[in-house]
């Protein structure tokens, strides 16, 4: 049994840490600072879900796993509010994503459609 | 209110029990002390309601969570791997999409979700509309398509 709590808690490790070096590879990596958030996203979801699972498999009081639990839904909520708030900043200051050539026309329509829809406020 | 007040003070027990790790009586007094002091000032703020306690989403959402975490983990691994491949093989989109939630939690679900999401970010919600940016034009394809936003709709009722 304890061979197994090993192994399994061992994987999650590993399996986090990779994706957590893979995230900070798409930052250095990606084009434009919209692509490079979404590589944070895989450090902020999956990566520190994978790692505190991980941990929690080694825990054997209750309060350490529920303390690793309650770390795990609050990196959930704020992965996603800090990236809006990001976005949102930046397209509001006028930055605009480097987009591939097929959907350009697409999106600069959209983005027309979405000057007149904020100049309401 | 009655029942958002006993959710109210449930989760806060859990919390504070769950926090502290001492059980003798004069900690456990002080505990029920400072959940009754957060509780009545709550109370005095007005902000005990559907929005900050919303019961009627938990009989339906763990199957979304379920499903949510499985959207997360294929497009984790999607994510990954364009990361390894570079910058050829991505194609970075924005696009407006509408969406069908009524009610402002569903939207905000349904925003939030496409956050949690890598590879997608919600960046604006006017009205019906949210905009968004994607690493992949799949991406915006599938949500498009909408089974994330029919799900969420479930959810509402």
């Amino acid at each position: 049994m304890d061979i197994v709590i090993n192994f399994s808690s061992g994987l999650c490790l590993f399996i986090g840490s990779f994706l957590c070096v893979s995230g900070g590879i798409g930052i250095l990596r990606f084009p434009d600072f919209y692509t490079r958030m979404h590589a944070v996203g895989v450090t902020g979801t999956l990566g520190a879900a994978m790692i505190l699972i991980g941990l929690m498999l080694h825990s054997t009081d209750l309060l350490v796993f529920a303390k690793l639990v309650m770390i795990l839904l609050l990196t959930l909520l704020l992965s996603p509010t800090t990236s809006h708030v990001l976005a949102k900043a930046a397209l509001h200051n006028g930055l605009m994503p480097k987009l591939s050539q097929n959907t350009l026309e697409q999106s600069s329509l959209d983005l027309k459609s979405k000057e007149t829809a904020s100049s309401k406020f | 209110m009655k029942r958002h007040t006993i959710s109210l003070f449930l989760t806060l027990a859990a919390f504070w029990l769950l926090n502290s790790g001492h059980y003798s009586t004069l900690m456990l007094l002080l505990g029920a002390a400072s959940i009754t002091l957060v509780l009545i000032i709550s109370h005095q703020m007005d902000v005990v309601d559907q929005e900050s306690q919303p019961l009627y989403l938990t009989p339906n959402i763990l199957a979304y969570y379920l499903w949510l975490v499985k959207e997360i983990i294929k497009a984790n691994i999607t994510v990954v791997k364009h990361i390894w491949l570079g910058n050829e093989s991505i194609s970075p989109t924005l696009k407006t999409i509408k969406i069908s939630q009524k009610t402002d939690m569903g939207k905000v679900i349904y925003a939030n979700s496409i956050s949690l999401t890598p590879g997608t970010v919600t960046i604006d919600l006017v009205d019906d509309e949210i905009i968004v940016h994607a690493l992949l034009y799949k991406d915006i394809e599938s949500l498009t398509a909408g089974e994330m936003d029919r799900r969420v709709s479930v959810l509402e009722r």
